[in-house]
């Protein structure tokens, strides 16, 4: 472990987590965890239910406080920043449910999430001009849904939801996206366009995705985490992460 | 054309234009200048009432304080107007004259300090929409920032009213007590009781309301309103989406608090008087009903509900007092479980779908589904509010 | 200030002053308690809760009356005792009725419920009117808790200010008991952390709901009945107090019984205390106005738990 960090700790790193702990009443969900993820890497973290994943992705887009430890991306400290200042400096979050404006159209919910007007007068003066339907239309033919722009949100499948939201954070154009489970609850079919869309979208950016399905897993990770009681226990390519004896202990061996 | 056609679609100008018919037309020539005086009062409310609207209906803050800044704003124009009619001449008698009657009862011998500004005109117009503006901004920038909401921001706001109307009542020297400040007189020396001034101040407070109809129909309609109707469904949504969401409900209470206080200083214009019982609990939560009577989601809906629930409680407390009480009780019980979408939701879902197409207004983002309530299988009913939901999330 | 008062004087006065805290307390105590159940475990706001206190109240005045009218003299020293228990049940049984017509539908609206429960104080508020009159009205204490006693020359504490005490603690420690060891008082704790696992292992939630919100309503007909003690009762009486007693569950973290205690301890001797120096009115600005600042600042009030999101 500690050789392979030193080995990585060269290269260029969009974000590195680094001794970041957090406790809850004395209950360490993470504890004393260090992450790095590179330029352009599908990072996918794997672990048992409640190893604290969840909770890593909440540290790092500011919606959790860490106890301790740092947070650093492209050089700047995220620990001491509020969410938005979060998302403004680069870093896209997709929930674990999709997290959609029900009320409104695919293209609002496009609309609201496009960079732009996003102070007090700016979302008052903010125009629909020829840039913003060009980006909607884009992102929502990336996304599967560009015949139902007009559609209320709350009419769409659970697996065109998920897209949905995806699509919201791509408009944002993040250089980190974070994905809770982007496929839990997608048929099979809906499985393999999102991971062919994922294969698409992380051309010019950096993704850290949490999921079960350990097919899709091998589909998409360049590198593996493993969590386990918030620790990181085992790191990798997807074989070595398999066969690593402590990972074969911790999912079989209880 | 196509442009006005747009503008007719946007602002509702349909809708709009009937009101204005209304207000401006046969109001004035069916009544005579007592009944429109009181139709200018009820339309103070109204004020209140539109910013509800957009700080409930689509902000969905709730705020029982509103009182309070309709009588920040009904003060400052009464300590103007109080001013002026103080001047050493007409109070001569006093044992200090040109202070307020009720300073030199209270045995005041000097003019109070945050009294002075307010012998200016200037100062009172810009006062009305700062004092207010700068309150609310207050009140709510600590508890936005710590994410303070729901039923937590609606108790705070009723204690701050309860605070105002101790503190106005306790210390009557400077403020007239209970009794408030009464006995206004004349606005640069032009008369404001007489017929004529009452006429043209009703007029004034319909021009005014207009201008809040617009600036609320403006800011609905624009990005801010999506936002404001996404935060009340995905408040987490919208923060990752990169939103300082604190700001946009201290902006969107600001300006109800502003509406309110303009309201607020037509009241004493209109009615020659201000005192604490328009800031309490008690009228707060009443101008809530205002609003909801009409649709908490609708501006002109907002208006409607003011007029008539104003108009209904006079001529209840006319002729049968008592009954009062129970048929406003009624009403918030009433338009909650039936009609959460006030009468603006009666139009849409029971008359307009019978109008011709091209009367038909846009819907409206969301409605709240109402109560059923003949039914009787327990699980319909069964509750999912975890009160320690809201408490976690002032807990960060 | 204080160079007027010798030093007697002035330890006798915050005795007294203290006292008068007390007993304050104990109201607020005994109205925030039900409240607390309400709030705290059902994240209920109900508006009418001083009206639900005022019904306890009247039924003591009730009470008072046909022991006064029907029944030997020599009964009416029990009279309280008997109206304590009625209070309960009348303002239970109201309140178990108003869940089912009207809390239940609102579960997923509590803004809408703090305003339907309004208008249903309104309601309840001209009801009082229309029967009782407008006037206030006073119970006769029984003899018993008449007088006061002297602990010193200047120090004199009344009785039935103590009885009141006596009674808030004894609710105290019973709600307290009620929601650590009875069932209920599980089941309620258990549908608050998880209402769908709670229904899932067979909790009727529906029942939980009700009983809890009675048991709410209940004691605040205690704190009415406990109120004819010390002071006179009118229609709006309850309405007087239901700003502090929001105020006092929410300061205390509204999910803590003991928070609930120590912040009506906190400011009902502030308040009295202050008193002493101040007006009336402005003890209270100060002491409502120092609350509304703290809870701005720390939103969660003086007790919470810090929970995994």
């Amino acid at each position: 472990m500690l050789e392979t960090n030193k080995h990585i700790e060269q290269k260029d790193f969009v974000l590195s987590v680094e001794g970041l702990t957090v406790s809850f009443d004395g209950f360490k969900a993470v504890s004393d965890l260090s992450l790095y993820v590179e330029e352009q890497e599908i990072r996918v973290i794997i672990g048992p239910n409640g190893a604290g994943k969840t909770t890593v992705l909440d540290l790092i887009c500011g919606r959790t406080k860490a106890t301790e430890g740092s947070i650093k991306f492209k050089g700047k400290e995220l620990t001491r920043m509020n969410e938005h200042q979060i998302v403004h400096a680069g870093i896209g979050r997709k929930f674990q449910t999709p997290s959609i404006y029900e009320d409104l159209t695919v293209f609002e919910n496009l609309e609201l999430s496009y960079p732009r007007g996003r102070n007090v007068w700016g979302a008052l003066t903010f125009r629909r001009d020829q840039q913003v339907i060009d980006k909607v239309i884009e992102i929502a033919e990336m996304i599967f849904l560009a015949d139902k722009l007009d559609m209320s949100a709350d009419l769409l499948s659970h697996g065109q939801k998920q897209w949905l939201e995806i699509g919201m954070l791509l408009i944002q154009d993040p250089e980190l996206l974070m994905l809770d489970e982007p496929v839990a609850g997608m048929s099979v079919s809906e499985r393999q366009q999102t991971a062919a869309l994922l294969q698409k979208i992380t051309k010019d950016r950096s993704v850290l995705v949490i999921e079960h399905d350990m097919q899709f897993v091998a589909d998409i990770a360049d590198r593996v985490t493993v969590l386990h009681q918030g620790k990181v226990l085992s790191e990798g390519s997807m074989e070595r992460v398999q066969n690593d004896p402590k990972v074969i202990e911790v999912y079989l061996g209880h | 054309m196509n442009f006005i056609a747009h503008l007719f679609a946007r602002y509702q100008l349909s809708h709009m234009l009937i009101l204005a018919l209304l207000l401006i037309v046969v109001l004035p020539l069916s009544m005579d200048i007592f009944r429109l005086n009181l139709i200018g009062k009820y339309l103070t409310y109204a004020f209140v009432a539109i910013g509800l609207v957009l700080c409930w209906g689509y902000g969905g803050i709730l705020s029982l304080g509103q009182g309070v800044f309709f009588g920040l704003g009904g003060y400052c124009m009464a300590m103007f107007l109080k001013l002026e009619a103080s001047s050493p001449e007409n109070t001569a008698i006093q044992t200090t004259p040109g202070i307020p009657d009720f300073m030199d009862w209270n045995q005041l011998t000097e003019l109070p300090w945050f009294w002075e500004p307010f012998h200016s005109f200037g100062f009172t117009l810009l006062a009305i929409i700062l004092v207010p503006a700068f309150f609310a901004f207050v009140v709510t920038v600590a508890m936005f920032k710590r994410r303070v909401g729901g039923v937590y921001f609606a108790i705070i706001t009723q204690a701050v009213a309860a605070i105002l109307t101790i503190l106005i009542i306790g210390q009557q020297g400077y403020t007239g007590g209970v009794n408030g400040i009464t006995d206004l007189r004349t606005l640069h020396g032009w008369d404001i009781r007489t017929d004529e001034a009452k006429y043209i101040l009703y007029f004034v407070c319909v021009a005014l309301l207009f201008v809040c109809l617009f600036i609320g129909k403006y800011v609905i309609n624009s990005k801010l309103g999506r936002l404001l109707v996404a935060m009340r469904e995905r408040e987490d949504r919208v923060r990752f989406s990169g939103y300082d969401v604190s700001a946009f409900k201290i902006f969107i209470f600001c300006l109800a608090s502003v509406f309110s206080a303009i309201g607020g200083a037509m009241f004493t214009l209109q009615i020659g008087f201000m005192s604490p019982t328009f800031v309490g609990i008690v009228p707060s939560i009443e101008m809530v009903i205002f609003c909801a009577v009409g649709g908490r989601l609708s501006l002109l809906g907002a208006v409607y509900g003011a007029l008539l629930v104003n108009a209904a409680k006079t001529s209840f407390s006319e002729s049968f007092p008592e009954l009062w009480l129970f048929a406003m009780g009624a009403l918030f019980i009433g338009v909650v479980m039936a009609f959460p979408n006030g009468l603006a939701g009666v139009w849409t879902t029971y008359i307009e779908p019978r109008l011709p197409a091209r009367l038909r207004s846009p819907v409206p983002p969301s409605t709240i589904p109402a109560v059923a309530v003949t039914t009787t299988a327990e699980t319909s009913s069964t509750p999912s509010a975890n009160p320690t939901v809201e408490h976690r999330h002032a807990g960060n | 200030m204080f160079a007027d008062y010798t030093m007697t004087e002035l330890t006798s006065i915050f005795a007294m002053q203290g006292f008068a805290g007390l007993t304050l307390f104990s109201v607020f105590v005994l109205m925030a308690l039900g409240l607390a159940i309400i709030f705290g475990q059902m994240g209920v706001i109900n508006m009418a809760h001083g009206e639900f206190m005022i019904l306890g109240a009247y039924t003591t005045y009730l009470t008072s009356n046909v022991f006064s009218s029907y029944l030997p003299e020599s009964l009416y020293s029990l009279y309280f005792f008997v109206a304590l228990i009625l209070a309960f049940l009348a303002a239970g049984a109201l309140g178990a009725f108003i869940e089912w017509a009207m809390i239940r539908h609102l579960y997923k609206r509590p803004l809408d419920t703090l305003l339907a429960t309004w208008g249903l104080s309104l309601i309840m508020q001209q009801l009082y009117r229309t029967i009782f009159g407008p006037r206030e009205v006073g119970v006769t204490l029984p003899d018993w808790l008449m007088g006061s006693i002297a602990l010193t020359d200047m120090v004199e504490i009344p009785i039935n200010g103590l009885f009141v005490m006596a009674i808030t603690l004894v609710v105290a420690v019973g709600v307290g008991l009620t929601m650590q060891k009875s069932r209920l008082g599980k089941q309620t704790r258990a549908v608050v952390q998880n209402r769908p696992m709670a229904s899932a292992v067979g909790i009727n939630t529906a029942r939980v709901d009700r009983l809890t919100f009675a048991l709410g309503c209940g004691i605040a007909g205690i704190a009415g009945a406990a109120f004819t003690m010390i002071g006179s009762t009118g229609p709006t009486s309850g309405q007087l107090y239901i700003v502090d007693t929001f105020l006092v569950v929410v300061f205390g973290g509204a999910s803590s019984l003991v928070g609930t205690i120590a912040s009506a301890f906190t400011i009902s001797q502030a308040q009295s205390t202050m008193e002493f120096f101040l007006s009336g009115s402005m003890a209270k600005v100060l002491t409502l106005l120092v609350v509304v600042g703290i809870l701005m600042l720390r939103p969660q009030g003086l007790f919470s738990l810090k929970i995994r999101k």
